[in-house]
């Protein structure tokens, strides 16, 4: 009974902020809508004795990306009509692509009941859950069958994100940085000179 | 825990209740077994923490209510209990007011996995130390939230630092973790603290082993992820009066200050675990185990603590551009050296475990 009311309480809020996320008039309210959903989802992998992903979602998506997200959001200065001025416009491309996405979860939801390739031959069997605990059932296929694939994933990310950072980097004349080395290395002798001022003539 | 109340509740009422009922009555007494006492013990670390630095600087620290002032922080917590909670006007009223409220619960939803002796635990979680990490990876939200709600340049400047801030330190916060995970070989906190059984000499706890130096990243990360000083540039109350927390007042404000201690405790909490040995006694001497395990704990988390207020007592605040500097630039490149390096350690020397 208690799990099947932690699973109709996660998917109704889930469903619920999904739907908030595009409704909501105020983009804050959005991407809080949309770390509620990430979180709620993550109740569901919990419930589905995923931990170990459960755990990285929240880690990294709610964690990491949402707060950026946020960042970014509230930095905006934006003006609410003039954004949904062009609302009506892009109704029939937008409800168009939402037609596509419906008839493809449906196909989908289709192949799952007619079991087809995928469910009936696993790439890899994976363990009950009473003999490896999933982070380790995860780690003995990512690192052993799928080292190649995993490895290509992490460098095309670091490709993506050094790209970033050299696209959006650039060098200023006339920064004043700090260098603790300079700073550190620096001895009395170069920091001040004492001179003898006589009384009434200054230093020149 | 957790498991024997929920039998008790089965015992006392399972004739009287439905047996899903009884289940989840024994988990909530065992959810009020850690957080009322841990509420007293944030009270009380406040009072602590205020002798600490009273002591430090040569001053008498708060004396007047109660004995030796051991009540200062419930007359504290009972004076802005009574005072008016204020809402800017142009604040946005909801998430002002969730803000608070979610650091406090985020403060007090960690505790639930963390093991305060053997088989003393309420949720013996197979990803402890990851559920741990992703609460303390949420904490920026209640900052973030109260800074944008507040809809004051103060606060907006404050949470845009702290979010910053913790973000940043999280990162090497993670590596640390998983140096002392991958010589654990477990990612369940209990499994962690039997790990560091005896690792040198009969003692306990990382103390004398390579990962030493990653027990101080992850303190001064612990530091900054809790915006203790020298790390408070969130609320820096000398260049933007208290940052985040400006336009707080009485419960709202409390929720705050309750949740900060909270957090700060459990960082000790995870420290003791992590590394010190969390619920084993310092030496492998058979007469220190006639003491509980969960006195060694609290001794521990009191000694972290105790650290923590010397730390806020004795250094100065650092500057914003030397603190990204000190995240990145020397914790994420030591803290990757060392994952590095512990891997090759435990692969040269066949010491991977099973």
């Amino acid at each position: 009974m208690i799990y099947t009311l932690c699973f109709y309480l996660f998917a109704t809020i889930t469903v619920f902020s999904a739907i908030m996320v595009i409704a909501s008039r105020n983009p804050v309210h959005s991407v809080l809508y949309l770390i509620l959903a990430f979180f709620n989802s993550a109740g569901l992998f919990v419930l589905l004795g995923a931990e170990f992903v459960a755990m990285i979602l929240v880690i990294v998506y709610v964690g990491a990306v949402a707060v950026l997200f946020l960042f970014v959001v509230m930095m905006l200065d934006i003006d609410y009509s003039e954004m949904r001025k062009g609302f009506q416009k892009y109704l029939p491309i937008g409800g168009l692509i939402g037609l596509v996405l419906l008839a493809e979860l449906v196909l989908v939801g289709f192949g799952w009941g007619l079991g087809g390739p995928v469910t009936s031959d696993p790439a890899t069997a994976i363990p009950a859950l009473s003999e490896m605990t999933n982070t380790e059932a995860l780690g003995s296929v990512i690192y052993t069958k799928y080292i190649f694939l995993f490895q290509m994933a992490g460098l095309i990310l670091l490709v993506a994100m050094i790209g970033a950072i050299v696209l959006t980097h650039r060098k200023r004349p006339g920064v004043k940085k700090q260098n603790i080395n300079k700073q550190v290395m620096r001895r009395r002798e170069e920091a001040f000179e004492i001179v003898k001022v006589k009384p009434g003539q200054g230093l020149g | 825990m957790a498991d024997l109340l929920v039998e008790f509740f089965h015992w006392a009422f399972g004739m009287t209740l439905a047996p899903d009922l009884a289940t989840i009555l024994g988990i909530v007494a065992g959810i009020l077994a850690i957080v009322l006492p841990l509420l007293i013990v944030v009270a009380m670390s406040v009072y602590m923490d205020r002798k600490v630095w009273a002591s430090m600087q040569m001053r008498r620290g708060p004396n007047v209510v109660g004995p030796w002032g051991l009540l200062q922080s419930f007359a504290d917590g009972l004076k802005l209990f009574l005072k008016e909670t204020i809402i800017p006007a142009s604040a946005n009223k909801f998430v002002f007011l969730l803000a608070p409220g979610l650091t406090f619960l985020l403060a007090l939803v960690g505790w639930a996995v963390i093991p305060f002796d053997a088989g003393m635990v309420l949720a013996d979680l197979n990803v402890g130390i990851l559920y741990l990490f992703a609460i303390s990876s949420l904490g920026v939200y209640g900052i973030i939230l109260s800074g944008w709600a507040s809809n004051s340049r103060y606060a907006f400047l404050g949470a845009l630092r702290s979010a910053a801030q913790m973000v940043s330190y999280e990162v090497s916060i993670g590596f640390v973790l998983v140096t002392v995970l991958m010589c654990a070989g477990s990612l369940n906190l209990s499994e962690i603290v039997m790990a560091q059984k005896d690792t040198f000499l009969g003692v306990n706890g990382y103390w004398f082993t390579p990962l030493f130096p990653m027990l101080i990243v992850f303190f001064i990360s612990a530091l900054a992820e809790t915006n203790r000083p020298p790390f408070d540039l969130p609320e820096a109350e000398a260049e933007i009066v208290a940052g985040y927390q400006v336009e707080y007042s009485s419960m709202a404000f409390a929720l705050f200050f309750l949740g900060e201690y909270a957090n700060i405790i459990l960082m000790c909490a995870m420290t003791s675990i992590l590394f010190l040995g969390g619920w084993l006694p310092p030496f492998e001497w058979e007469p220190l185990y006639l003491i509980p395990g969960w006195v060694w704990f609290f001794g521990k988390i009191f000694f972290m603590f105790f650290v923590f207020a010397w730390v806020k007592a004795t250094v100065p605040r650092y500057r914003y551009d030397q603190l990204m500097r000190l995240g990145w630039k020397v914790f994420l490149p030591l803290s990757l050296l060392w994952v590095v390096l512990t891997g090759l350690f435990l692969l040269l020397t066949d010491k991977i475990p099973a």
